[in-house]
């Protein structure tokens, strides 16, 4: 018997990422506190690298490696090269407020870079077990980097109900698993598409697997119902960690509905489709209700976040490609905005003073006029108010949905949207109209001063030139089905 | 295109860079340079704008100064611009009225001047873009940003409550135009993928879909109008909002929504017009009655005059759902001569309130005495807001009621009656603060206006007085465009 090796092509950027890592933890063990930036550095130039490789291996073809666990598509290169870009951004914005709070660690560069890697390889994951490390991986380093602050009541709070839940939430997931391949013998993803489709095995296992899935699937999305652990851990982590767990986690989970349920189980539509309109329609009311209420402004992003998982979801009901690549346009400006309010909340907290409430933007417009504008640049946004990116995010959205022949759920969206308004706009109000309570300077870096304007920038620009995005995920979708 | 030059882009894009030009002049160390700066930009954006007029040809009803390029294709969407007689002079209006905000908050405006009039500007431009659109995303985005700098005016520079106000503005207005969103979305679905609104034109649409797109439409710009039931922001928004805000509230932001039902709801949904005109015509004369009577027990001047806005606006409403020439014409004329009239009604009381810092009808009293040459300014605008025969205001009205009569004759009766209730408000609020004894000692130290604002309120007396006596001008360029409507209207898409 002839042993083969796998082509290792496609993994080049998964198997450069797990050297470095390990480099990078052994690098911060010689250089000690006193140098820690050398792992600050390492870590970018593993990402820059990681960029590197996936951009220099970037095609429209499907390749398929180790038994065909593994697959390297347009999709997953487009998302990787989205995740690195997050990461990266993540921790420049992330590097003073990180420092000043005492938690600038190796364990800190080392567990997110671990978390990157589980999300490369759940965005390649072409067989359930590769999607299940991906994503235990992730979750894991995510679960320590809450807890990263362990002097911190909030946090280990936080991270205790994150772990517990997201445990639950994992063996959900095995356990639908387990009834896919009870049912059709495989966990080859498309493998289980095909039996599906042939119609192997018994129906009624394979809808409660599914149901499972689902389930699993929405609490990692934080969808409502299982969106509970949401607010707590936005509220409890560190701002710096709740900016990276509220970015690049939801380009892999993107990916994640895709491998998982549509290239896995797109035969069962049927099925699934009456379950994500119930989770789409419960997290925009939910998110966008209970958000008003909130007086800290991590918590109330919390929400936010579960109301535009339901926009996300909206995508996927219609079931086709357009819905698809709606989504993905609608994950990557939800991103791009994360990464701009909670790096403003970054800019807003000092050494000591976290600026945790909605009141701490107070006159932010008579402190500073260029911050000001920026945030409400994001605001406008993530209202989905035009020219802003997040308009032509929910307007693709919405666009499928109506092609599904959905137009009340398309009402109900718009209307949720506009309860949704109400908060952001608030935030705008206390920018605007109230006085400040502090006269204090903010004092920024100057590498975040110009990423940030680079960021809210890229909000409008894209808004009026939405084109190149919309076409990028176009074809990310097309050229992976 | 006159001589393939993009004209309109010029019109919509000029204020809004000038506009960022004088953000940028920053605070208000800067402030005399961006007043100087927005003035001479919107006076330069009104000269740009005339070539519109001029070069003009009143003689067919397609879209002129056309421009078309794509703008993004994953949707169809174009930026495809055009006007025609309905939006020409509707945009002549907007630049219009710029220069006479900026210059109406040279003095009030003392904090945040390079904000204030980049707002301004900014908004004059996006409302160009929003009555030039032909294509229903493009519109779209121009429709809601507008929302943007007004709900800042409003904000910030607005009076005790403006912080209500404002979000009660913006909340309202966007839930209508969300719905008015997904109707667009369907139309697009519809029509095989198509934002262009001339395509919708053409498309057969089954009476219950006519009905619920109505319906969409109709709350986005009743919202606007607005109507009644649904005007209950207007008041607050004025009341709270700077005298340069509620100027362009009522001359332009009102107008977007009459633009809407003439550009969207007749010629897209007609069966559905024609279904439910009766209950539009029954919304229109509420309008015109109750509100008419709601104005009389008002005390503040700005409420009132915000009320007044209401009922003047039920005329447009009333004239759009006749389906007459006279009644659409007369509209229009209204929708253009409460412009002129409404934002000197607004300034009027600007220029009492910048003295006295009170807008209530009893702080006044006796102004003639020190301010005649105000008086006789007031005297001008409050009679065309009463519509008298001679200034604008009688000529759209007058001709809306001629519609109406060959509808029906209730509703000309009882759409006339504003010619009683419209004059008792005004004239009695302009009795009691004009005319009797001087009330206060404050009263006593008013100094008659300014050369400032009596050059702006002498260009709008001119221009109420030659559309009152000469409307042609305006009839004309419009006439041929509102046949074709009308025609578009006739016709049955089932």
């Amino acid at each position: 018997m002839n042993f083969l090796p796998p082509d290792f092509t496609p993994a080049y950027s998964e198997i450069f990422m797990l050297i470095m890592v390990c480099v990078i933890m052994l690098a911060d063990l010689a250089a000690g506190e006193k140098r820690r930036y050398i792992t600050y550095i390492l870590t970018q130039a593993a990402l820059i690298g990681c960029g590197v490789l996936t951009f220099v291996s970037f095609s429209a073809e499907t390749t398929y490696t180790f038994s065909g666990m593994f697959v390297d598509d347009a999709m997953a290169d487009i998302l990787k090269i989205m995740v690195y870009g997050t990461v990266s951004a993540v921790l420049i914005y992330s590097y003073t407020y990180v420092s000043e709070r005492g938690i600038l660690t190796g364990e800190f560069f080392s567990l997110i870079l671990f978390a990157t890697l589980g999300m490369m390889v759940m965005i390649s994951a072409s067989h359930f077990l590769t999607l299940y490390i991906g994503l235990e991986l992730l979750s894991l380093s995510l679960y320590a980097l809450v807890a990263l602050r362990r002097d911190s009541f909030a946090a280990t709070e936080a991270a205790m109900k994150f772990f517990v839940l997201g445990a639950l939430a994992s063996g959900f997931l095995l356990y639908g698993m387990s009834m896919v391949y009870g049912a059709t013998g495989s966990l080859h993803i498309l493998n289980v598409s095909e039996a599906i489709q042939n119609g192997v095995g018994n129906h009624e296992v394979l809808v409660v697997g599914l149901v499972f899935i689902v389930a699993g699937i929405s609490f990692k999305l934080s969808a409502a119902p299982f969106h509970m652990w949401a607010p707590d851990v936005y509220e409890g982590a560190p701002t710096a960690i709740t900016l990276f767990i509220g970015s690049a986690p939801k380009l892999a989970a993107f990916a994640f509905v895709m491998r998982l349920l549509i290239e896995g189980m797109g035969e069962m539509v049927s099925d699934w489709q009456g379950m994500l309109v119930i989770l789409a329609v419960m997290s925009m009311a939910i998110g966008n209700i209970a958000a008003i209420a909130q007086t800290n402004i991590k918590r109330m992003l919390a929400y936010s976040t579960i109301s535009h998982m339901g926009f996300l979801i909206l995508g996927f009901i219609s079931a086709d490609w357009n819905g698809y690549s709606s989504s993905l346009f609608y994950v990557i400006t939800y991103v791009l905005m994360t990464l701009g309010t909670f790096a403003m909340i970054m800019i807003l907290s000092r050494n000591g003073f976290e600026a945790e409430n909605i009141s701490d933007f107070k006159g932010l417009s008579k402190r500073n006029a260029w911050y000001a504008l920026m945030t409400m640049l994001l605001m406008f946004s993530l209202a989905g108010i035009p020219p802003m990116v997040g308009f032509y995010a929910k307007l693709a959205v919405l666009q499928a949905v109506v092609n599904a022949g959905f137009v009340w759920l398309a009402v109900a969206a718009v209307i949720f949207s506009l309860i949704g308004a109400f908060y952001y706009l608030r935030i705008v109000k206390f920018m605007y109209f109230d006085a400040p309570e502090t006269e204090e300077p903010i004092a920024v870096k100057s590498d975040v001063k110009v990423l940030i304007s680079v960021n809210c920038l890229a909000v409008l620009i894209l808004g009026i030139f939405p084109q190149s995005l919309m076409g990028l995920s176009l074809y990310a979708i097309q050229n992976s089905m | 295109m006159l001589f393939g030059f993009p004209l309109l882009s010029l019109i919509i894009w000029l204020p809004i860079l000038v506009g960022i030009t004088v953000l940028a002049t920053g605070n208000d160390r800067n402030a005399q340079l961006a007043r100087w700066i927005a003035l001479a930009g919107s006076i330069l954006g009104f000269l740009v704008a005339i070539p519109l007029y001029t070069g003009f040809d009143p003689a067919t009803s397609a879209m002129q100064f056309v421009e078309n390029r794509t703008w993004f294709e994953r949707f169809n969407v174009y930026y495809h611009i055009g006007v025609d007689g309905i939006s020409m002079p509707l945009i002549l209006l907007n630049c219009f009225t710029t220069p006479l905000v900026i210059m109406a908050g040279w003095q009030v405006i003392q904090e945040r001047v390079s904000q204030y009039m980049g707002a301004f500007l900014i908004m004059s431009g996006i409302v160009n873009g929003v009555f030039a659109s032909m294509d229903a995303v493009l519109f779209y985005v121009f429709w809601e940003a507008s929302l943007i700098p007004m709900f800042l005016i409003i904000g910030i520079w607005g009076g005790p409550n403006r912080v209500y106000a404002a979000i009660k503005f913006f909340l309202y207005t966007l839930l209508g135009s969300l719905l008015m969103l997904v109707a667009f979305i369907y139309l697009y679905q519809s029509s095989g993928g198509s934002f262009f609104i001339a395509d919708y034109h053409q498309l057969p649409i089954p009476l219950n879909a006519q009905i619920l797109i109505f319906i969409a439409f109709l709350l986005a710009f009743a919202v606007k109008v607005p109507m009644w039931p649904v005007h209950t922001w207007l008041p607050d928004a004025h009341v709270e909002a700077p005298t340069g805000g509620s100027v362009v509230l009522a001359a332009i932001m009102l107008k977007l929504g009459g633009y809407g039902f003439l550009r969207f709801s007749l010629p897209i949904v007609p069966d559905a017009s024609h279904y439910l005109a009766d209950m539009m015509i029954v919304l229109s004369l509420i309008a015109v009655v109750y509100i008419g009577l709601v104005a009389l027990m008002q005390t503040d001047m700005k409420k009132l005059i915000a009320y007044s806005s209401v009922a003047h606006m039920g005329f447009v409403t009333l004239g759009f759902f006749l389906f007459n020439a006279y009644g659409i014409e007369g509209a229009m004329v209204q929708m253009i001569s409460h412009g002129f009239i409404s934002g000197a009604m607004f300034l009027c009381v600007g220029v009492l309130y910048d003295r006295l810092h009170s807008r209530q009808i009893s702080d006044y009293g006796g102004v003639v005495n020190k301010m005649p040459a105000f008086a006789a300014f007031f005297m001008l605008f409050a009679m065309a807001n009463a519509g008298l025969p001679g200034t604008s205001g009688f000529v759209g009205e007058f001709m809306v009621i001629m519609g109406a009569v060959k509808v029906n004759f209730w509703y000309a009766f009882l759409a006339a009656t504003t010619l009683i209730f419209g004059a008792a408000y005004t004239l009695w609020m302009y009795k009691r603060v004009i005319f009797g004894a001087v009330a206060s000692p404050a009263v006593e130290r008013l100094q008659d206006i300014s050369r400032r604002e009596f050059v702006l309120l002498a260009i709008l007396a001119l221009a109420v007085i030659w559309l009152g006596v000469y409307p042609f001008p305006l009839t004309d360029v419009m006439h041929v465009t509102v046949d074709n409507l009308l025609e578009h209207v006739g016709n049955s898409k089932l």
